[in-house]
């Protein structure tokens, strides 16, 4: 079960003064199981590459395959490969039509050709796992609030059973509570049902507290593509291409520059912490006059 | 009295049923007391459903108090003839950036609000290139809005309100559906407004990062005010903020955590320098 | 496929014709549709076809540009052409069963081919070469005198030149809810007639409510800039016929003169 892109080019409006280059011979592999983040500004081509990957774009140039299989064959069953490959976009205003919650999560399973009873379980069984309440199964979908929003469009996805999920940008528009419950919902999906997560952000912090892999889209091109910490390793070429790393990576940094032992390359809150109260034990620190010395 | 000042405003929203009639009653903004004065430059912050959003409308007249009053430079604004002359003084800027522009080209739509207004041919003009300036969108004037970014698009928005010559700039969530970088762009435009034409801002969010640089924070939760002071005062209380579903920058969630492990440093560390500097004396 | 209409798009240059009052514009687009159903020979069209194209290069508008707006109306173009070849009556040049291909219907379907063509283009220049916003001012300054029998031109106007604004939106909207709903497993291309009504539901759908808040939200902040009708409203761009647009009518009356002159000498 693997998505791999091979020399894939896109060109918007090839042949015209409009000609643009969205991608540049990339070539990608996504195995089994992986947690990936993509960044990358807007208009650096990462929209242009997830599109790729459920076959919704056909490249330019360049192979897309699929367990091995080359997606743009001419009788290969493309519908099939995206309910494989779930993608939920970024608004769920564009996928909500249904008077009901239950009815719209039940629209995926049976496009698959399942009957209503048994889209009906997935949709149930879907919308329990992103964190939905049974008791507004019965809701419009409109009459919710962003977050449920969110939750159902996910749901829409997942009740199709995709081995790999791509989200784009699922925070957008939410409040932090909202955008945490939601990505914590995501982290516990990728871990009960196995499934590889694609995760679209702007925000490095949500990133690099929950991916293991990351992918940095620039210009049409693979900038990085390494653990969260490596990437963030290279913040100055991070912020030449309109991008930065997570505000913690700066403050150590900093404190390394500053002569405190810490390691640069925590990304994370509660690395940060550990490092620093390591470092200021191992100096003594007169700051640590408090309870901290005990523990 | 400030250039907005709020006393015991409160709003209900009504839900009619098929005949018209009103089935139910939701109260989104309740017992508003909040003085704001000329030049200040405020950020109210609060979780979706806050009742943010509706306060802020309130500023504008587009809606009306259910109970209580808001003054706009003195104007009640459920005094009917006077609408025109309060939207003139406190212009206000959207969430969606597509769905507040109405010209096809950028100087036409800065120029949209002075027509409304009755101005001379000549003082548009006059006022647009201003404008423009102002939010360095000049070298955009011709463009079409669908081709510049959302970034660009909110400072076109803002030059059409700026176009007005207001005595104060509501935002509604001007930057929730914007890229960092666009972020970045228009709170770089809100505050040099501020600063250099000394107009009043309110600045609706729910991005912590954007109002460390405010004068005063006004927290909303359930429609009331529930905190108020500088952003270093409410950065300092990260357990009150997270019980109203918000949280803090990630330098002073660090500095928060690091004083509750025990280490000697000071409340309401807003920036990296600040908290390198309590770290490394 | 929609995206390829051209009309109501607007293409930034700074041309003679671009600088055109839109009154100008509009009279000149009425003026050239008119002289293309006046001419009815070669020399007419070839006529029709020296002034449109002086006009495109004029424009400097990319010619690419003008005729990406003709495959839209190619549907169009080949139904009338098919029934004109076949419908209509005269000299049968083949026969074939129950349909008679005729002189007369070839020189029909050329003749409609070309009007519907030049029609196309006709307009396209306008609304390539004048902001939607001059082009209501200019319609609205023309039929100001309705505003007498209580038509409400200005509100007409405005609505007219909002729509103009927001269909590229809402195209590219159109694309992204197509999308959201094919990685759902939606189909939009197979099945019969029925099926495919029944499949736009959810397209459809998403759609209309998002018209409808963008809707809203325009309304309510053209409200919080202070618009309130037509009353009291003064105008950023002004129309005033300048010198180029004298000339402009002089050039436009001439050539109405040689495409009646050619009708009623029968050229």
């Amino acid at each position: 079960m693997s998505i791999e892109l091979k020399n894939v080019t896109y060109t918007y409006s090839p042949g015209t003064s409009y000609e643009i280059h969205a991608l540049k011979d990339i070539n990608l592999n996504i195995p089994d199981g992986q947690f990936i983040g993509v960044i990358g500004h807007t208009g650096s081509g990462k929209s242009t590459l997830i599109q790729h990957l459920n076959a919704l774009i056909q490249p330019t140039s360049g192979e897309v395959l699929y367990n091995g299989e080359d997606v743009w064959a001419e009788n290969y069953n493309r519908r099939a490969l995206r309910s494989e490959v779930g993608l939920v976009f970024q608004y769920p205003e564009h996928q909500l039509f249904e008077s009901d919650v239950l009815s719209d999560v039940c629209f995926g399973p049976m496009n698959q050709g399942k009957s209503r009873e048994e889209a009906e379980e997935e949709a149930k069984k879907a919308l329990q796992q992103v964190g939905f309440k049974e008791k507004n199964f019965n809701k419009s979908p409109f009459d919710l609030s962003g977050g449920q929003k969110k939750r159902v469009a996910i749901a829409g996805v997942l009740a199709m059973n995709p081995k790999i999920l791509i989200l784009d940008e699922p925070t957008a528009g939410l409040d932090p509570k909202g955008r945490d419950e939601i990505l914590d919902q995501i982290a516990e999906l990728h871990k009960v049902r196995g499934i590889t997560i694609i995760l679209v952000s702007h925000s490095m912090e949500d990133v690099a507290k929950y991916v293991e892999r990351l992918i940095v889209v620039n210009h049409g091109k693979i900038a990085f593509d390494d653990t969260p910490k490596k990437v963030f390793s290279h913040y100055k070429e991070l912020e030449e291409m309109g991008l930065a790393a997570p505000q913690i990576t700066y403050i150590m940094h900093a404190l390394k520059e500053k002569g405190l032992p810490v390691d640069p390359s925590d990304t994370t809150v509660e690395e940060a912490k550990e490092d620093i109260l390591r470092a200021l034990r191992e100096m003594n620190s007169p700051l640590l006059k408090g309870g901290a010395q005990n523990d | 009295m400030g250039i907005i000042k709020a006393a015991k405003l409160a709003f209900d929203y009504l839900r009619y049923d098929e005949d018209g009639n009103v089935e139910a009653t939701q109260r989104a903004v309740d017992g508003v007391d909040l003085d704001i004065q000329a030049g200040e430059f405020v950020a109210v912050l609060g979780h979706n459903g806050s009742g943010k959003s509706t306060f802020a409308k309130h500023i504008n007249a587009l809606l009306i108090p259910t109970e209580g009053t808001i003054w706009i430079d003195g104007i009640d604004t459920a005094k009917e003839p006077e609408l025109w002359k309060v939207r003139q003084k406190a212009g206000m800027v959207f969430q969606n950036p597509d769905n507040q522009i109405i010209g096809t080209v950028v100087e036409e739509d800065v120029g949209f609000g002075p027509e409304n207004m009755g101005i001379s041919t000549g003082d548009i003009w006059k006022r647009v290139d201003e404008s423009l300036q102002k939010t360095g969108m000049t070298a955009y004037r011709h463009h079409s809005p669908n081709k510049l970014s959302g970034g660009q698009k909110q400072r076109v928005a803002i030059a059409g309100v700026m176009a007005m010559r207001p005595q104060c700039i509501v935002l509604d969530e001007p930057t929730a559906m914007l890229d960092p970088n666009g972020r970045k762009e228009v709170l770089e435009a809100v505050h040099q407004l501020n600063r250099q034409e000394n107009v009043t801002v309110v600045l609706i969010t729910h991005y912590m990062e954007e109002v460390i640089d405010a004068d005063r924070v006004v927290v909303m939760d359930g429609g009331h005010v529930v905190m108020q002071g500088t952003p270093k005062e409410i950065f300092s209380q990260v357990e009150t903020l997270k019980k109203y579903r918000l949280d803090v920058p990630q330098v002073t969630l660090l500095a928060h955590e690091l004083k509750q492990s025990g280490v000697d440093i000071p409340d309401g560390i807003l920036t990296t320098e600040e908290l390198v500097n309590a770290l490394c004396q | 496929m929609i995206r390829d209409i051209t009309i109501g798009q607007y293409y930034p240059a700074k041309s003679v014709i671009h600088k055109l009052d839109p009154r100008t514009k509009l009279f000149g687009t009425l003026v050239f549709i008119v002289s293309v159903f006046l001419f009815h020979t070669v020399v007419g069209y070839a006529v029709a076809t020296v002034f449109l194209a002086g006009m495109i290069l004029v424009s400097t508008v990319p010619v690419k540009f003008i005729f990406k707006g003709l495959k839209a109306i190619f549907m169009i173009l080949l139904i009338t052409m098919v029934f004109n070849i076949l419908l209509t009556p005269g000299e049968a040049i083949v026969t074939l069963g129950i349909f008679k291909i005729t002189r007369e219907g070839i020189s029909m379907a050329v003749r409609m081919a070309i009007r519907l063509i030049y029609l196309v283009i006709g307009s396209s220049l306008m609304t390539l070469t004048t902001t939607p916003n001059q082009l209501t001012d200019g319609l609205e300054k023309s039929l100001r005198p309705l505003n007498k029998i209580h038509v409400p031109v200005h509100e007409i106007a405005m609505m007219m030149s909002i729509a103009l604004r927001f269909i590229p939106i809402l195209l590219e909207e159109t694309d992204k809810i197509m999308k959201a709903q094919i990685a759902r497993g939606a189909d939009f291309e197979n099945g019969n007639l029925i099926q495919k009504v029944k499949n736009m539901v959810p397209l459809l759908v998403p759609l209309f409510i998002s018209a409808f808040r963008r809707a809203n939200d325009l309304a309510m902040a053209m409200e919080a800039r202070c618009y309130h009708g037509g009353d009291n409203r003064t105008q950023m761009k002004p129309l005033k016929y300048k010198k180029r647009d004298h000339i402009a009518y002089l050039i436009l009356f001439a050539y109405l003169a040689v495409a009646i002159g050619f009708r009623v000498v029968g050229l």
